[in-house]
């Protein structure tokens, strides 16, 4: 399979985030899949001309186009002229090109949020008026029209994310080069569900905080941050918690707040991204599956019934009371 | 005599977007201009946002400098707000920051700059054989080994950052993360290991022994490891002649701790260094697709041409040092720290030889100052402190990106920002021509290169733009 990686208005964030994948290495994974890339910007041999005659080459349909990985959002402006992303060498712009080639491709895949949704691209007034692939924002409708589907019938797959796992990189490349890929094999807005299914929550290890709502006041404490901090992990898609990131990491494992990276418009929450925004004292956005009474009932209960040792922790920076030993019974 | 023109892009294996256009007399570069041709804004969504944005904002206008980005806007929140992290705080700050640094050293030299050499044009050369097993892009055992190594080595972002890149753990008041003694444990033997590898396959020597290298000439005969092979093609093809600089170099200082910097701060020319003239910086807009004239950052605008007039050519802004362009990065940051070998590379020209060099010499320097911040965390301390955000103040981060000098200027009015100004190091070094006319200083080192017949994308061009390791996203953010 055919792999050509394009860079569009993003930050590269992503391709380095790809060449932190552990065994095996980015290059023996993409190999082991046979996916052969036909050209990347940051890893190629090939610059300039040599480039130039390729990618003329893949649009005129000479060389087949299996994967088409976009990484960046597509930058529209100024006038709707493109100019302020050239492909350069070419005298066209980025989304020139991208319009050309993603017909042409078997499948083509927005790499992080960015080329999904207009991503940190498109944050505040939307200065180059950047835009996804195939989404505006959380509006079907990107650079591509609604009804954009590859040759198997997919729409563009979102590998959400700010920037995105690896994991999640490579293990869709492998299952579309695989042809395991299918169109229920995609959430709502077409990130694959073998990470979509999974909330930020799931596996943090500030649990056992949440669960007695026993929270952080500041950065740098062990609390929850859900009720004053910005944290939205409850809420937001992603395995973070349960495949760790460079080795054992992840943002709430770090210590600062989920802030839904993996969401379209996730650039402009409005609100400060470590500040929980709050309705009367009571933070807007609880969890968006459970009824908003019974949330408050339980979290008063919980609140009450913190054990002392989870609430002195929660707003220290490390941990000053240990569990209680549990002594067999005689 | 002969002259033609070329224009060579895509420009990959640098981080992001660039154009450069040359006029070619007689085989050689007579002129060049340098165009950054990606525009997204940064500075402008920064505008009328809550100050703590800028943590989450700024660092991803690069994926590959992303921790540098943090540490700027964590310093200059902090001059706003009057708030000094906490020693260790700051100790913790500079390893997660160095790390970063580090990695990009590696990618730069094993991805982004050595696949050159595996070109067919070097067949012939008694390195080349050994270069194309360890170099080729994607394939080398060399590229696999580093990009190893690297995933290895970020752990301890994992770790202490959760994780990399785009991370929220640099705070003005310290870090995000308490280690605890254990976890002290774990970074020092991510470090062994990162060590290991090092001594292993990049110098194949220890690094002590590389270090203390004190001229150009014994840099030169150095043969081992991969620094060895790319060394031997330094020798073979002259690569200290080639790309020259103007020997005036810039450091805001990298990894600021309680009793200084790691790497001191200073300002390097005709042969002397002295200090910085931060209120002499302005960024010149003449040849810049921004509308405006020529300003002090803490004053500065970004106001985009959509008309993108005909006698500018790049969305980079042209900054200026007391009106001159200087150069920054390892070789500047070495230079201006005093060492011996960079003082030499840079008296000898401060070309292609002399920009690697620097880096692998700056590889082994920080990786003897993570191993001594490792040592010295104290998990009883304190890693942040606390402190709030005024209502008006304004505030100044100047940090050292692996690519050079990164400063954030930002004003804070009626509690929200009110202006932000960045000036990244691919700034300074690939900023385009002035209002005088003066070139970049990537224009002024294409000058002179040789360009063989026939070739449509020279490799003299190639070798002196990577060896700047340009980071084209950061350039105009």
């Amino acid at each position: 399979m055919n792999l050509l990686w394009l860079q569009a208005s993003g930050c590269g964030g992503c391709t380095m985030s790809l060449l932190c994948a552990e065994n095996p290495n980015v290059f023996d994974t993409l190999t082991g899949a046979g996916i052969r890339v036909l050209w990347h910007p940051a890893l190629s041999l090939d610059s300039g001309a040599e480039v130039r005659r390729l990618l003329d080459r893949i649009a005129a349909g000479e060389i087949a186009l299996d994967l088409l990985c976009i990484e960046g959002a597509i930058a529209r402006g100024p006038k709707n002229s493109g100019r302020f992303q050239m492909l350069t060498g070419t005298g066209r712009s980025m989304m020139d090109w991208v319009q050309d080639l993603a017909p042409r491709a078997r499948h083509v895949i927005a790499v992080g949020s960015c080329a999904a949704f207009g991503g940190v691209t498109s944050a505040g007034d939307n200065p180059s008026d950047a835009v996804g692939l195939q989404y505006e924002g959380s509006h079907l409708g990107g650079l591509l029209p609604p009804g954009f589907r590859d040759p198997t019938g997919l729409p563009v797959i979102n590998v959400a994310g700010c920037p995105t796992h690896p994991g999640w990189v490579l293990e869709t490349l492998m299952l579309l080069a695989a042809g395991a890929m299918r169109a229920p094999d995609l959430d709502g807005y077409a990130r694959p569900r073998f990470f979509a299914d999974h909330l930020v929550h799931h596996g943090c290890p500030k649990n056992e905080f949440y669960e007695y709502k026993a929270s952080a006041r500041s950065l740098s404490d062990m609390g929850c941050m859900m009720e004053h901090l910005g944290c939205i992990g409850t809420q937001a898609v992603g395995d973070c918690n349960i495949r760790p990131w460079n080795g054992s990491g992840s943002c709430t494992s770090g210590g600062y707040p989920c802030i839904n990276c993996t969401a379209p418009e996730f650039e402009n929450p409005r609100h400060a991204f470590t500040q929980t925004p709050k309705l009367a004292g009571i933070p807007v956005g609880l969890p968006t599956d459970m009824p908003k009474a019974w949330f408050m009932a339980l979290a008063s209960l919980s609140k009450a019934a913190t054990p002392e040792r989870i609430a002195r922790n929660a707003v220290s920076d490390r941990v000053d009371v240990p569990p209680t030993l549990r002594k067999p019974r005689p | 005599m002969s002259a033609a023109k070329l224009v060579v892009g895509p420009f990959n294996r640098v981080e992001g977007d660039l154009e450069v256009h040359l006029e070619i007399t007689d085989g050689s570069v007579a002129k060049a201009r340098v165009n950054a041709p990606l525009y997204r804004g940064f500075e402008r969504m920064l505008t009328g946002r809550d100050p703590r944005d800028a943590l989450t904002i700024t660092p991803r206008i690069c994926g590959i400098c992303s921790i540098s980005q943090s540490a700027a806007a964590a310093r200059a929140l902090g001059d706003a707000m009057g708030l000094a992290p906490t020693p260790q705080g700051a100790q913790m700050a500079a390893l997660i920051h160095a790390v970063e640094n580090v990695s990009d050293h590696l990618t730069h030299f094993y991805l982004f700059f050595m696949p050159d050499f595996t070109r067919p044009a070097y067949a012939g050369h008694d390195w080349h054989d050994a270069v194309i097993q360890r170099f080729t892009a994607m394939e080398g055992s060399g590229a696999r080994r580093a990009v190893e190594a690297r995933a290895q080595l970020i752990h301890i972002l994992g770790l202490m950052a959760g994780k990399w890149p785009h991370v929220l753990a640099i705070q003005p008041g310290g870090v995000t993360r308490t280690p605890t003694g254990a976890e002290r444990m774990r970074i020092i033997a991510t470090l062994r290991g990162f060590r290991r590898f090092l001594e292993a396959d990049l110098f194949g020597a220890s690094l002590e022994e590389f270090m203390t290298l004190p001229s150009q000439d014994a840099l030169l005969s150095w043969d081992r490891g991969d620094a060895g092979l790319f060394l031997r093609a330094a020798v073979s093809l002259d690569l200290a002649d080639m790309g020259r600089g103007a020997g005036r170099y810039l450091s805001f200082g990298a990894y600021p701790l309680d009793h200084g910097f790691g790497f001191a701060r200073g300002l390097w020319q005709e042969g002397a260094l002295g200090e910085v003239p931060l209120d002499a910086i302005a960024e010149d807009v003449s040849h810049a697709w921004m509308l405006g004239t020529a300003l002090h950052p803490a004053e500065g605008l970004t106001e985009p041409d959509h008309e993108m007039r005909d006698q500018a050519y790049s969305w980079c802004k042209a900054p200026r040092l007391a009106g001159l362009p200087v150069e920054c990065g390892a070789l500047a940051r070495q230079v201006i720290d005093g060492h011996p070998l960079a003082r030499d590379l840079a008296a000898q020209g401060g070309g292609v030889l002399a920009r690697v060099g620097a880096r692998l010499l700056e590889i082994a320097r920080t990786q003897i100052l993570m191993e001594r911040l490792a040592q010295e965390i104290d998990p009883a301390a304190r890693f942040m402190a606390q402190g709030n955000i005024p209502a008006e103040g304004a505030g100044v981060g100047l940090v050292e990106a692996a690519r050079g000098a990164l400063g954030h200027w930002l004003r804070i009015e009626g509690g929200r920002i009110a202006s932000y100004q960045i000036i990244a190091p691919t700034t300074w070094n690939f900023s385009p021509r002035d209002e005088g006319g003066q070139p970049g200083p990537l224009e002024a080192a294409l000058v002179g290169a040789k360009v063989r017949t026939g070739e449509d994308t020279p490799l003299a061009v190639q070798h002196i733009v990577r060896s700047f390791d340009p980071c084209m996203v950061c350039t105009v953010h």
